[in-house]
């Protein structure tokens, strides 16, 4: 899965506001347990770079003091954690029980047809991915999904609901 | 009309505010711990209050408490378990979104009687609008002085943080919490020693649900004894449940508990009855971990006596024919569910979120996700049955966590209570994949033995 992404151009240098965000984390923890902050920092990151490159990931065990190891082995353990590049926009419809119950199986095959790409892979114009992902823990408002950075949730959905949404994204896109 | 101890003032505008949530009397368990009370006092009061942890595993809250060791010179540390991902449950979402202030406030109380200077609340890292809505209501917390050096002049000093998860069903196992919140990949610990002796940075620790820390308010409130007279037995206090799958109302309900299962499906106070005027064919009571029972059994016991929504109850006939309260995830199947389809759903589920670490977790949790595919897309056979249960037994019991027993439970019950649906897939797999057995025998009656004279 870790794969260096030798054709992209990758940030490598962390903005001011991201270093001054570390440092916010950072002085939650008592001395010496900065590690601690790994998995907000990484959250911090990909929040900014869409997805954690293997030099980002090295820049933060730097900045932590940390082996590089001690950052990939918890990139690749979390689910929220990106190891490659995805569309602007992923789109996480919850797929366990309680969602299938009342129809997640259906969203995903909507979403599967409207945009044309299979699970994980990105649309031609780099705008959306989506992919199933495990509880949501929002099972009476099912079915649902949620759009990273900022985890925005949508509930109760319906294919027209999907459909409306993608337009809004589009439409938001290219503002 | 069941008596609310924690979800009182929840349509009150505004009561995610500390100056609404303050206005309805909140913050005045913190001000009466912290001027009145002891440590050990509030301790307690916990303990007479009977409050059992809210997480799953239904464990004493204060007698967790009072194991937390207390070397001298040596940090301790309150953890708030918010990383639920048992699939069923949403509650804590539920109280962390609209009333956070009340696990704020539960969180100093816990910490106060702890001797906690630093705590934690461990947030599932998909929520993060509900970790804003918390870091808010700390804010505003701390600048009423309800937090930070000398809390309300007492001489009390407490920092609250919130913390991020990274998407692991795992890290909802305290051990494996601990080491998230270390940094670390989510791997549970092996115990002893418990995280009262060596849990954060190998420091004394106590973790505890969100509901189980918002209880504690209440019990301060109004004094342990007095909590403990709600509910019913062992089962004291009210529940939070969450309530999903085919119900007319599905949502976040707060229970007396003790009521009957019956009134909480169909009462219009509740749940409402079924979706779309189906009938009722299953019912998975406490989260996916727990056993599933046909309609039948979850409204009464094998006795035939109404079921109820207590932690003794819903434990009634075992494993054999009953289930348990776990997390309260209370998941209804209407008439046109399958059972097989489910059953694989949950083990696959299982089987992606199993750490790794245990053999007998991370193997078997693959190997019935694959028997159940083949058996839910018509290519199963009969002694898949029974594989099965050989597979989830030897999981069971021989894992670090308890995942591997919740990987297990799901399955080994679902054939006990369904075994003919799953047959009828081996035995008509062209059906099978057109059409669902419904609903059957599952909420016939069931045949009560005559009493032994």
């Amino acid at each position: 899965m870790l794969s260096v992404q030798n054709n992209t151009v990758v940030q490598a240098e962390f903005s001011a506001g991201l270093l001054s965000q570390f440092a916010d984390m950072v002085s939650r923890y008592p001395e010496g347990k900065q590690k601690s902050a790994l998995l907000p920092v990484l959250h911090a990151v990909q929040a900014e770079q869409g997805w954690l490159s293997v030099p980002a990931m090295d820049r933060v065990a730097d900045y932590l003091q940390i082996e590089p190891i001690e950052v990939y082995e918890v990139a690749t353990f979390y689910t929220m954690y990106f190891l490659r590049p995805q569309g602007k926009y992923m789109l996480e419809v919850c797929r366990t029980g309680p969602c299938c119950l009342v129809g997640a199986e259906k969203i995903m095959d909507h979403l599967e047809q409207k945009l044309g790409v299979k699970e994980g892979d990105v649309t031609p114009d780099g705008l959306f991915s989506w992919r199933g992902v495990e509880c949501l823990a929002a099972c009476g408002y099912g079915p649902v999904l949620q759009i990273g950075p900022e985890y925005t949730f949508y509930e109760n959905l319906t294919p027209q609901l999907v459909d409306q949404l993608i337009i809004d994204l589009k439409g938001k896109a290219n503002n | 009309m069941s008596r609310k101890l924690l979800l009182e003032h929840i349509n009150v505008p505004g009561i995610n505010t500390f100056d609404v949530y303050r206005s309805k009397g909140g913050y005045a368990s913190v001000e009466k711990a912290l001027k009145t009370m002891s440590a050990d006092d509030v301790v307690e009061e916990v303990k007479k209050s009977g409050l059992r942890g809210r997480g799953g595993a239904g464990f004493p809250t204060g007698m967790k408490w009072s194991f937390l060791a207390k070397p001298e010179g040596v940090a301790r540390y309150l953890v708030c378990n918010a990383d639920e991902s048992e699939p069923g449950t949403f509650k804590d979402r539920y109280l962390m979104t609209h009333i956070p202030h009340l696990l704020v406030e539960g969180m100093i109380i816990a910490s106060y009687a702890l001797g906690a200077k630093a705590s934690y609340i461990y947030v599932r890292g998909e929520m993060m609008p509900q970790i804003r809505i918390l870091e808010k209501a700390i804010v505003e917390a701390r600048n009423a002085g309800f937090l930070g050096k000398n809390i309300l002049g007492t001489g009390y000093d407490l920092e609250l943080y919130v913390q991020p998860g990274g998407g692991a069903y795992i890290c909802g196992e305290e051990t494996a919490l601990i080491e998230s919140l270390e940094g670390k990949r989510g791997n549970p610990r092996i115990k002893p020693p418990f995280p009262a002796i060596a849990g954060l940075y190998g420091c004394p620790t106590v973790v505890n649900n969100v509901e189980s820390i918002a209880a504690v308010v209440p019990i301060i409130r109004d004094g342990g004894d007095e909590y403990a007279k709600v509910g019913v037995g062992r089962s004291t206090g009210t529940k939070l449940i969450s309530a999903g799958g085919n119900l007319k109302k599905p949502g976040v309900y707060e229970i007396e508990l003790g009521m009957p299962v019956e009134e909480f499906i169909y009462s219009d106070e509740y749940c409402g009855g079924i979706a779309n005027g189906k009938r009722l064919k299953a019912v998975v009571a406490g989260g996916s971990s727990v056993p599933v029972l046909p309609a039948n059994l979850i409204l009464k016991t094998a006795a035939n006596e109404a079921r109820l929504m207590s932690y003794e109850s819903l434990a009634d006939g075992g494993f054999a024919t009953g289930t348990m309260m776990g997390s309260g995830g209370f998941i209804a199947f209407d008439e046109d569910q399958c059972m097989v389809r489910n059953t694989w759903n949950f083990a696959r589920f299982y089987h992606h979120e199993s750490c790794g670490q245990c053999s007998p977790c991370r193997e078997g949790t693959g190997w019935m996700e694959k028997v159940l595919h083949r058996l839910e897309h018509g290519h199963g056979k009969l002694s898949d049955m029974d594989l099965l249960v050989d597979v989830s037994k030897k999981i069971e019991g021989n894992t670090i966590c308890p995942l591997g027993d919740a990987a297990a439970w799901p399955v080994a019950s679902a054939i006990r209570h369904f075994r003919d649906e799953f047959e009828w897939h081996v035995n008509n797999p062209a059906e099978a994949v057109q059409r669902n057995y419904g609903l059957a025998h599952y909420a016939d009656p069931l045949a009560i033995a005559e009493p032994v004279s």
